[in-house]
């Protein structure tokens, strides 16, 4: 009766490969980050010398992306703009997913007055329109990153607190456990070496979201002028700068615009492999 | 009314059936190259371990397999091939001549139409009658299969029935356009074992009034013997054996059945091991040329590990896929790869009690709405434990055993205070351990371990084997950090999986590989009491016997103590010294195994045994064990709580609620129909 | 279904929602820099005028006291005056309110229309070319900022082909749909992504729910299975992940109200950031919330209406 335990592919005939998604998701934000890092080494141009023989010049050799109405090549702008937007999409999420789980963590495992407490929060904070919420502080703080940062964990963090609660729930109820309960393992144990490994996973799906969420609403802020300001090349001030160019000068508005879907896509190709990884095998 | 095959054309008649389902890992065939005779009027039962291809058999009758999957061979009904019939045909069939019960009527019916219109649809599909002349059919059809003031529930939805109701309605919905053949997908496997005994009742019934054919999917042996005429056994997507119950049940031909067959715990081999087939069921895969059975048999040669068998007569209306059927019948079965420990004393001696367990009770408040709270309604409780008193001795195993809502987990999880009771007192080894706190506390948690249901929910799955014993070694201080290593392979060892496994994570196992590894964890604090809630309930049968076989020789080994909570009354009965049959949060018998079965004193125990399907005693009775189902928790009748189902009740039952009270011997029981016996004292009651 | 016992208790279950809306809109004023009192009064005001208006405010009381008179005034309709136009705020977000209330419903309508037939195609049709192309589309849907999208359309359909004004509201209600059909679409863009993506894995779930096997196992036509069975429950996800939805709707609109120069209370708010008007930011904060919080409200009761499993 010495069973030898089954291989873990063989025992799970389930099992996806997430392979091209991740990949690609990987391959984008590998690029991007190395952007980001390094825009000097990537970018053809200055991104803020004006060349007034230059302006409003279309897609070229020389300009690949045409330039601006100061004469700015416009590729190097995008690519300086991913410094910006990169930093934009860690910095907004890092405390939020860092205090928010373990808000979540605390008030998943303690079922009580705290939880009720948190309970009403998350109503309040789910009733305001996400990015009114953040313009209204935005507005109080005044304009600029720093205060959108700001701003965005002041509520960013009840998401992450509401959906790893939830799913510290989920997990309190499976018998290891109780288990760990019965043998008598501390709280403390039982949160940080048990429940959170396995609770952890939906939040770090939502990271991959929710920086992509965050590039969106920087650069919904860059474009009304209440988050990064001019002349920092930032996607959503691109876009801003090019609006009343559109009809002469497309390039100036499509260009970054394609940088912020293809980061996007990019967060989401990531989060949906990551997700699959995750899933619990059985 | 079994037919003989080749004397009258059958009613349906499947020849090379092959169902390949879609997979990650590409096509596999989950069902390949069945092939049976069904008589008109039979019912044949289709019986095999999970992953058998005895559901997706089934299904592939009336080609109800998701899309990608791809059904071959011939299906004969009445003349026409189902699996050539273009769908619009077969839809004509389906439901009107041959109609379908699932397993899960929780899921198998709607849950945002009303009960009504899902029979009214078949109704509709199939019929040319009038909306109002369905509707009446309806309420007619919900009459006949039992549910009380039909007309008032036709507008209710699924969520507000009870789970013995669903399956009542959803049988109503396969019977409505008076189908020829029933195909039954465990239909009582959700359910507890009264109003399972009801339910097969119900289908028997319906068989003779309705002359309908059925056959049964399911893996419990006792229901086959009980309902069926025939049966064919599955393994690895092939039927490897079919003939009548009496005949199959009595000589098998084919080690799996045999084998299966002695998996099932029997009267008179209590604490015995049960014989089990070693290994687990393989899963699905692409087959090879060989007999799928050939790693877990005794009997294999060479030639079953090379060539297919092919399922051929070793009797009269007997056939075995089998290269070696003469083998059961000239030597004897093997028995499991264990030495058979000692047969352990009937009952320990000196039974100095280790648990103390006396007037315990538990409510869980539910969750009243806003207004209710503005009102000020009543908090409503559901009263889990309404006082169970007993004793579990040293070196004792008592069973518990009772139905769905009977308390007996909240008992369980009491008793290592996973919950706190609300009051009651529980004594461990002469200590109050409900105040318990700190040190002492984890000195009890220690003593007395749990081992759990779930095997895919028991083990963190992010921690290998080796982290989760030593976590356990290394909090309680049992050995130190050097001989950590050492204390793991001997835990293995003592649950009988290898030393490599260790180092794997708990996905890499099977469902029973990983409640020896729960089991290990327990053991690693080296407690004197196991408490096992449903310990086996969700392995296969054969699965199981492994796990209780080790259960019952680390008793020997390591003289715990255990509390066995299930409701598989075979099971209790095999493992345990003495028995506490629990209803609605109190203990209503307890009594020393023998006794209690073989003599059962309250009116719930005599029907609880009578409703559990016998493998050995087919009866094919249509008499019901117990009428009606379980009250609701939230309001407990008053006086003797099983008065409302019990056929002898009197007036003092339903104002009076009974003790439980000393009998003689060991047995106390709680009904106020037999009095006490002369010098048997009243237990204390709180 | 839904009785009245049911709607009763979802009423009374907005009302702790509602004073939560209150008091964070009243911690965000108390955070506001500088004091109203020179707010009102400029650089210009003496301190007993400072300390006149602080007491007309109601400023020198406790905190507590400072938030029930606050939510006295709010009950009572007034949410103060603006400071750039020197209207009551109440006034001037009614003025705007139906405006933005237009947008949103017109954008929820062609987002649900567009959504629902997609994800029914994309999820029968699973893991081939039609699916593959919707969700293509749709992830791109997902990645793009509202106001990028708007400036997109702007620019083709308004700019280029001149098929829609490229901003501005109208007059009458025919003109008022002809305005708003651009951002209206700019809004459905982004939700309909959201909300495609989510139903297709809720009806894939559905068709391989048992129940709908049991439906074809009573020899329905594929038809009924799929309008009866199938439609049914995944409406019931479909309405949940739109409540989820509406307050990202909201939020878009301001941005897409700023795009299109659509006189609605987003365009309100953005200008009244720009001039430091903060009553009015307040105000619309507050009344934001309010809305979302009763559009949660409806579509509790309708999912209700949907889930006969939802009455509690």
């Amino acid at each position: 009766m010495t069973a030898v335990p089954t291989s873990g592919a063989a025992a799970d005939p389930r099992r996806r490969r997430p392979a091209i998604g991740l990949i690609a998701g990987l391959v984008i934000l590998g690029l991007s980050l190395l952007t980001a890092f390094l825009p000097g080494l990537v970018a053809p141009h200055d991104p803020l010398s004006f060349d007034y023989k230059a302006i409003l010049h279309g897609p070229s050799l020389v300009h690949p992306f045409g330039t601006d109405n100061f004469g700015r090549d416009m590729l190097s702008r995008v690519i300086w703009a991913y410094r910006i937007d990169m930093q934009i999409a860690v910095f907004t999420t890092l405390f939020p997913i860092l205090f928010g789980t373990m808000v979540g963590a605390l008030v998943g495992f303690y079922d009580g007055i705290a939880a009720q407490i948190f309970g009403r929060i998350v109503d309040a904070v789910i009733t305001f329109p996400f990015i009114v919420l953040v313009i209204a502080i935005v507005a109080v703080l005044g304009p600029g990153l720093g205060n959108m940062y700001i701003a965005v964990g002041m509520v960013g963090w009840v998401f992450y607190a509401r959906l790893i609660a939830a799913e510290m729930r989920v997990q309190m109820r499976l018998d290891y456990a109780a288990a760990g309960r019965v043998l008598g393992y501390g709280d403390v144990r039982i949160i940080v070496r048990h429940l959170l490994p396995n609770a952890i996973g939906p939040v770090l799906v939502y990271w991959m979201t929710d920086m992509a969420l965050s590039i969106l609403l920087g650069s919904a802020l860059g474009y009304l002028g209440l988050g990064a300001r001019p002349p920092a090349a930032e996607w959503g001030v691109l876009i801003a700068d090019g609006k009343n160019f559109m009809t002469t000068a497309w390039w100036m508005t499509i260009f970054p615009g394609v940088a912020i879907v293809l980061t996007g896509l990019g967060f989401s190709l990531l989060g949906d492999a990551v997700a699959e990884l995750l899933r619990p095998r059985r | 009314m079994s037919a003989v095959p080749g004397m009258t054309p059958p009613l349906l008649s499947v020849r090379d059936l092959v169902t390949e389902v879609a997979t990650a890992r590409g096509p596999m065939r989950a069902v390949d190259q069945v092939s049976f005779d069904l008589a008109d009027g039979e019912i044949l039962g289709l019986v095999g371990e999970s992953g058998s291809g005895k559901t997706v058999t089934l299904r592939s009758i009336l080609r109800l397999v998701a899309p990608p999957a791809r059904v071959a061979g011939t299906i004969l009904w009445r003349g026409r091939n189902l699996v050539a019939l273009p769908e619009r045909e077969l839809r004509a069939i389906r439901g009107r001549e041959i109609a379908a019960v699932f397993q899960e009527p929780m899921t198998a019916l709607n849950p945002v139409l009303t009960i009504g219109l899902q029979i009214e649809e078949n109704l509709q599909a199939h019929t040319m009658l009038t909306a109002r002349e369905r509707r009446r059919r309806a309420i007619e059809l919900l009459d006949i299969v039992g549910i009380p003031a039909a007309a008032s529930r036709l507008d209710g939805y699924p969520h507000q029935f009870s789970g013995g109701m669903r399956q009542r309605a959803m049988i109503a919905i396969a019977i409505a356009s008076n189908p020829r053949l029933l195909l039954a997908d465990e239909p009582t496997t959700a359910l507890d074992v009264t109003i399972q005994d009801q339910i097969l009742k119900l289908i028997l019934t319906l068989r003779q009034q309705l002359g309908m054919s059925v056959i049964f999917v399911t893996h419990d042996l006792g229901v086959v013997a009980e309902t069926c005429d025939r049966v064919a056994v599955m393994y690895a997507g092939r039927i490897i054996e079919t003939g009548s119950v009496a005949t199959v049940f009595a000589g098998p031909r084919h080690p799996y059945t045999a084998g299966l067959l002695a998996s099932v715990p029997r009267t008179g081999g209590e604490r015995r091991p049960l014989q089990s087939i070693p290994g687990t069921p393989p899963p699905l895969s692409q087959r090879s040329g060989d007999c799928a059975f050939a790693p877990r048999c005794a009997f294999a040669t060479d030639h079953c590990r090379q060539r297919q068998p092919t399922l051929s007569a070793v009797a009269p209306d007997h056939a075995a896929a089998c290269w070696h059927p003469e083998a059961l019948t000239t030597a004897p079965p093997r028995t499991a790869a264990i030495a058979p420990p000692p047969r352990a004393p009937s009952r320990p001696t000196a039974t100095t009690p280790l648990f103390e367990v006396a007037g315990l009770v538990k409510g869980f408040p539910v969750r009243r709405s806003a207004l209710a709270r503005l009102l000020g309604k009543p908090q409503r409780v559901v009263h889990a434990l309404n006082g169970p008193h007993f004793v579990l001795g040293r070196g004792e195993t008592l069973g518990i055993v009772g139905e769905s809502g009977c308390g007996k987990s909240t008992l369980a999880q009491c008793l290592v205070r996973l919950i706190e009771a609300d009051a009651g007192t529980i004594r461990y080894d002469g200590i109050d351990i409900r105040t318990l706190r700190g040190a002492a506390r984890r000195g009890f948690n220690r003593r007395v371990q749990m081992i759990f249901q779930d095997p895919y929910g028991s083990l963190n799955p992010r921690m290998t084997v080796r982290q989760i014993l030593g976590e356990a070694l290394h909090v309680h201080h049992m050995r130190p950090a050097a001989a950590i290593p050492d204390r793991i392979t001997a835990l293995l060892d003592l649950v009988r999986l290898p030393a490599d496994a260790a180092d794997r994570y708990p996905h890499a196992f099977s469902g029973g590989q990983r409640q020896r590894i729960g089991i290990a964890r327990a053991l690693a604090v080296e407690p004197e009491c196991l408490i096992a809630d449903e310990l086996v309930s969700a392995l296969d049968v054969s699965v199981q016997a492994q796990v209780v076989n080790l259960l019952l020789d680390l008793q020997n080994q390591l003289g715990l103590s255990v509390l066995f909570v299930a409701h598989d009354l075979r099971l209790v009965r095999h493992i345990s010294h003495r028995v506490a049959v629990m209803y609605l949060g109190e203990i209503v018998e307890i009594a020393p195994t023998e006794a209690l079965f073989a003599a059962p004193r309250h009116p719930y125990t005599q029907a609880l045994l009578s409703a559990v399907p016998d493998i050995d005693h087919s009866r094919r009775t249509l008499r019901i064990a117990v009428r009606g189902e379980l009250p609701s928790p939230l309001a407990p009748p008053p006086g003797c709580p099983f008065h409302p189902r019990c056929a002898q009740a009197i007036d003092r039952c339903r104002r009076e609620r009974p003790a439980l009270t000393a009998r003689g011997g060991d047995r106390l029981f709680a009904c106020h129909l037999a009095p006490p016996q002369d010098g048997a004292a009243a237990a204390p009651r709180p | 279904m839904l009785s009245l016992r049911d709607l009763l208790n979802r009423m009374l279950q907005i009302i702790p929602t509602l004073i939560m809306i209150m008091a964070a809109v009243f911690i965000i004023v108390r955070l506001l820099p500088g004091d109203p009192a020179s707010a009102i009064l400029g650089d210009r005001g003496s301190a007993e005028d400072v300390a006149r208006i602080n007491t007309q405010l109601g400023l020198d009381q406790p905190i507590p006291v400072q938030f029930l008179y606050f939510v006295d005034r709010v009950l009572h309709g007034d949410l103060g005056t603006s400071i750039t136009l020197g209207v009551p705020v109440a006034q001037l977000i009614l003025e705007r309110l139906p405006v933005t209330l237009l947008l949103t419903a017109m954008a929820a309508l062609l987002a649900v229309v567009a959504a629902i037939p997609l994800a029914f195609l994309a999820a029968i049709r699973r893991g081939r070319g039609v699916d593959l192309t919707i969700g293509a589309f749709f992830q791109v849907g997902l990645s793009m900022p509202v106001f990028y999208t708007g400036i997109v359309f702007l620019t083709i359909f308004g700019a280029g082909l001149r098929w829609f004004p490229i901003g501005g509201y109208g007059d009458g209600l025919g003109e008022h749909l002809y305005h708003l059909f651009l951002p209206a679409l700019t809004l459905a863009f982004s939700l309909s992504a959201v909300l495609m993506r989510n139903l297709r894995a809720s009806i894939i779930d559905v068709l391989n729910a048992d129940y709908v096997d049991f439906a074809r196992s009573k020899g329905l036509a594929p038809r009924l299975v799929l309008l009866r069975h199938v439609l049914r429950n995944a409406l019931v996800s479909t309405v949940t992940l739109f409540g989820l939805s509406v307050g990202t709707l909201v939020g878009g609109a301001v941005i897409t109200e700023t795009v299109f120069a659509v006189p609605g209370v987003g365009r309100l708010m953005i200008e009244s950031i720009y001039g430091r008007d903060y009553p009015v930011v307040q105000g619309l904060a507050m009344t934001l919330a309010v809305v979302v919080s009763l559009v949660f409200l409806l579509v509790d009761i309708v999912q209700a209406m949907l889930d006969p499993r939802v009455s509690r």
